[in-house]
C-alpha cells in the first residue's frame, strides 16, 4: 500500500474555520460574544456565537462539527461486524443502545430473528444504559448550577452501573457488546444479584436528589420558565425524546412503534407541563424510574436459552470449534475477513435512545461492507433547533439550557 | 402499522411517473426532483407528517443521474415513517429546500450539502456545518478517497 502523501503545497491563508451568521447585533449597543468550542461549562465541543443586549441573548448561531471524524466514511470501509466499535462511540454515555439499534438494522436486512433471551437481554441493557445516560445528564447539568452533592450522588450510582457493565462486557464505556444476530457473551454468574443491589441503591440516592432539588429555591429560579419550547415548535425543529416529552407530548418510540420486548412491558411515558429546563430535569428523573421498573419486569421475564441465533451467515462459531474444526475455522475466517453477506437493500431502523430518535439508515449492495451508512443522530438535530431555547434568555441561562439538551459530541458530529 | 393510511398515501402521493413500494415495512415513494417540495407540502399539511427525520444522499458514481436524495418523514399521529427518494444529476445536483415546511431541515440540508454537494434551492444558510470553511470537496462522495488530506487551518496571528 502506498502511504498517503502529505499535502505540502503552499496555500493562501485559509479563512476562519467558522463564518458566523452575523457580525453585529440588532442595535449599536449589542455585543457579540463567542462561547466555546472549548469552554469549561459546555460539556461537548460546541461553539455558540451570541449577540447580547446587556445580559440578554438576542440571537445565537450554533456551530458543531468539532468532533467530526468521518464516522460514516470510515464505516463504508469496514465489514458489518468490524465497525461495531465505531458505533459504540456515537453516544458514548449509552453505547449499548447504539449497538442494539445498529444490529437490529443489519438483522432486518438479513432477515435474522434474534433469540428470545437476546431480545429480553437487549431490552434490559437498553434500559440500564438509559439510566446511566440520564444520570450523567442530570448530574452534569446540576453540577453546572453548583449542586456538587447531587452530582456526586448521581455519578456514584452511574459508576456502579459502569463497573457492573464492565463485569458483563469488559469495558466501562465503549462496550462493543452487540453482535449481528446476538450478543458477545451471556451474563456472568451473580450479575443479576448485583443488578438488584444497584437498583436499590439507585432508589435511595435518587430519593435524596428529589429531596435536594425538586423544591430547591435556587434550582427553581434557574430552571423554571427558562429555555421554554412549545410542542409545535419542538416538532417543527425536529426535537424528539425527553425534550419533546417535556413539552407535554407523550411521544416515545418504545410505546408508539414498539421494538425489542417493549410491547410486553408495563410502563408510563412521563411528560412535562411547559417544556422548560425544570420539566426536562423532571422528565429525565421520572424516565429513570420507569426504566428501573422495566428492568425489574425484565429480570422476571428473562428466559433461558441461547443468546445467538444459529445462523452461519452472521454468528461467529464457538472459539473452541474454531481451533478444532476446519468448517468452523473457515466460517470464522470468512466472517472476520469478508464480513457477513448482507443482501442488497435499504433499511431505516430507529430506537428510542436517551436523547431521542436514533436512526440508522443503511444501504447494502450485497457483500460484507455497507455501501452507505447514515446515522440520524438526535443531538445533531437538536443543535439545529437549540437557538429557539437560548434566544430571549440570559447569557447565564445558556449553560443550564444546554445541559438539559444533553448534546453528545460523539453522535452530533460523527 | 396503519395500513389504511399507507394505501391512501400510495394512491394519493405516487405521481404518474413515480413509483411506490413497501420496503422492510416502510412506504417508499420515488418521485422526480421537481415534485419533492409539492409532495412534502402535502404530506405535512394533509397527511400530518409533522416530524422531518432526516435527509441524506446516496452516491452511485457509475449511474446517471448520479445521486439519490433520501428523505425520511414521521407522523406523530399515525406513528409511521415514509421514505421519499429522488434522483439528481451530478452536473446540477439541485433540489428544492424544505426549510419552508420544517425548521429542522436547515441543519440536515447543510450536512447533506457538506457531505455530497447537493444544493438545496431556497435554503438561505448552506454554510459548512460538520466541515469547516475552506474544506475542498465532498467527503462522502465515493470518489473522495479516504486517505485524502485537506490543507490544515493555519494558526491565526
Amino acid at each position: 500500500m502506498t502511504r498517503p502523501r502529505l499535502d505540502t503545497r503552499v496555500h493562501t491563508p485559509l479563512p476562519n474555520p467558522v463564518r458566523p451568521a452575523f457580525e453585529r447585533g440588532a442595535r449599536d449597543e449589542s455585543v457579540v460574544v463567542n462561547i466555546g468550542p472549548s469552554h469549561p461549562a459546555t460539556h461537548g465541543t460546541i461553539q455558540v456565537i451570541a449577540a447580547l443586549d446587556g445580559e440578554k441573548v438576542e440571537r445565537v448561531d450554533v456551530h458543531c462539527g468539532y468532533l467530526h471524524r468521518g464516522f460514516e466514511k470510515e464505516c463504508e470501509d469496514h465489514t458489518w461486524h468490524n465497525l461495531m466499535p465505531y458505533v459504540d462511540r456515537l453516544n458514548y454515555c449509552s453505547g449499548l443502545i447504539n449497538d442494539f439499534a445498529y444490529c437490529e438494522a443489519v438483522e432486518t436486512l438479513m432477515g435474522v430473528e434474534i433469540t428470545p433471551r437476546c431480545r429480553y437481554l437487549r431490552t434490559l441493557l437498553s434500559e440500564y444504559s438509559r439510566v446511566a445516560d440520564h444520570l450523567t445528564c442530570i448530574a452534569a447539568s446540576l453540577m453546572e448550577l453548583g449542586a456538587m452533592t447531587a452530582f456526586l450522588y448521581l455519578v456514584m450510582i452511574r459508576d456502579y452501573i459502569y463497573e457492573h457493565l464492565a463485569d458483563l462486557t469488559g469495558a466501562r464505556v465503549t462496550y462493543t457488546y452487540g453482535r449481528i444476530g446476538g450478543l458477545a457473551r451471556d451474563l456472568p454468574v451473580g450479575w443479576l444479584k448485583r443488578l438488584a443491589e444497584i437498583l436499590d441503591q439507585y432508589e435511595m440516592f435518587v430519593a435524596r436528589i428529589h429531596g435536594l432539588m425538586d423544591r430547591n429555591r435556587i434550582f427553581i429560579d434557574r430552571t423554571r420558565d427558562i429555555g421554554v419550547i412549545s410542542t409545535a415548535d419542538a416538532i417543527n425543529w425536529g426535537f424528539t425524546g425527553p425534550i419533546l416529552r417535556s413539552t407535554g407530548a407523550p411521544r416515545d418510540l418504545r410505546r408508539d412503534t414498539p421494538y425489542l420486548a417493549y410491547a410486553e412491558l408495563d410502563f408510563d411515558v412521563p411528560v412535562g407541563i411547559k417544556g422548560d429546563n425544570y420539566d426536562r430535569y423532571y422528565v429525565r428523573m421520572r424516565e429513570m424510574d420507569e426504566s428501573v421498573y422495566m428492568i425489574r419486569q425484565l429480570v422476571d421475564l428473562l428466559p433461558e436459552g441461547p443468546i445467538n441465533v444459529d445462523d452461519r451467515r452472521c454468528t461467529l462459531p464457538e472459539k473452541r470449534l474454531v481451533y478444532t474444526e476446519i468448517e468452523s475455522l473457515i466460517n470464522h475466517f470468512k466472517l472476520i475477513m469478508d464480513g457477513p453477506d448482507v443482501p442488497a437493500g435499504e433499511v431505516y431502523t430507529a430506537h428510542e435512545a436517551p436523547n431521542g430518535e436514533l436512526g440508522f439508515f443503511l444501504v447494502s449492495t450485497g457483500g460484507g461492507t455497507p455501501y452507505k451508512f447514515h446515522v440520524r443522530s438526535p443531538s445533531f438535530v437538536h443543535m439545529g433547533g437549540v437557538h429557539r431555547m437560548l434566544q430571549g434568555y440570559q447569557l447565564a441561562d445558556i449553560i443550564p439550557t444546554f445541559g438539559s439538551v444533553n448534546m453528545i459530541g460523539g453522535e452530533c458530529d460523527r | 402499522m396503519a395500513p389504511a393510511i399507507l394505501d391512501l398515501l400510495q394512491r394519493e402521493l405516487a405521481p404518474p411517473d413515480g413509483e411506490a413500494s413497501i420496503s422492510h415495512r416502510m412506504l417508499v415513494l420515488t418521485v422526480p426532483p421537481v415534485e419533492v417540495l409539492r409532495i412534502a407540502r402535502r404530506m405535512a399539511s394533509e397527511f400530518r407528517f409533522d416530524l422531518f427525520l432526516d435527509v441524506t444522499a446516496i452516491d452511485w458514481p457509475h449511474r446517471t443521474p448520479r445521486f439519490d436524495v433520501v428523505y425520511h418523514f414521521y407522523s406523530t399521529s399515525h406513528m409511521i415513517r415514509v421514505r421519499l427518494k429522488t434522483r439528481v444529476p451530478e452536473a446540477d445536483p439541485t433540489i428544492d429546500s424544505l426549510v419552508s415546511l420544517y425548521g429542522s431541515a436547515n441543519f440536515m440540508e447543510r450536512e447533506c450539502h457538506d457531505m455530497y454537494g447537493i444544493v438545496f434551492r431556497g435554503n438561505p444558510d448552506l454554510r459548512p456545518i460538520l466541515l469547516y470553511e475552506g474544506f475542498v470537496g465532498h467527503p462522502l462522495r465515493k470518489d473522495y478517497r479516504k486517505e485524502h488530506e485537506q490543507p490544515l487551518v493555519p494558526y491565526r496571528k
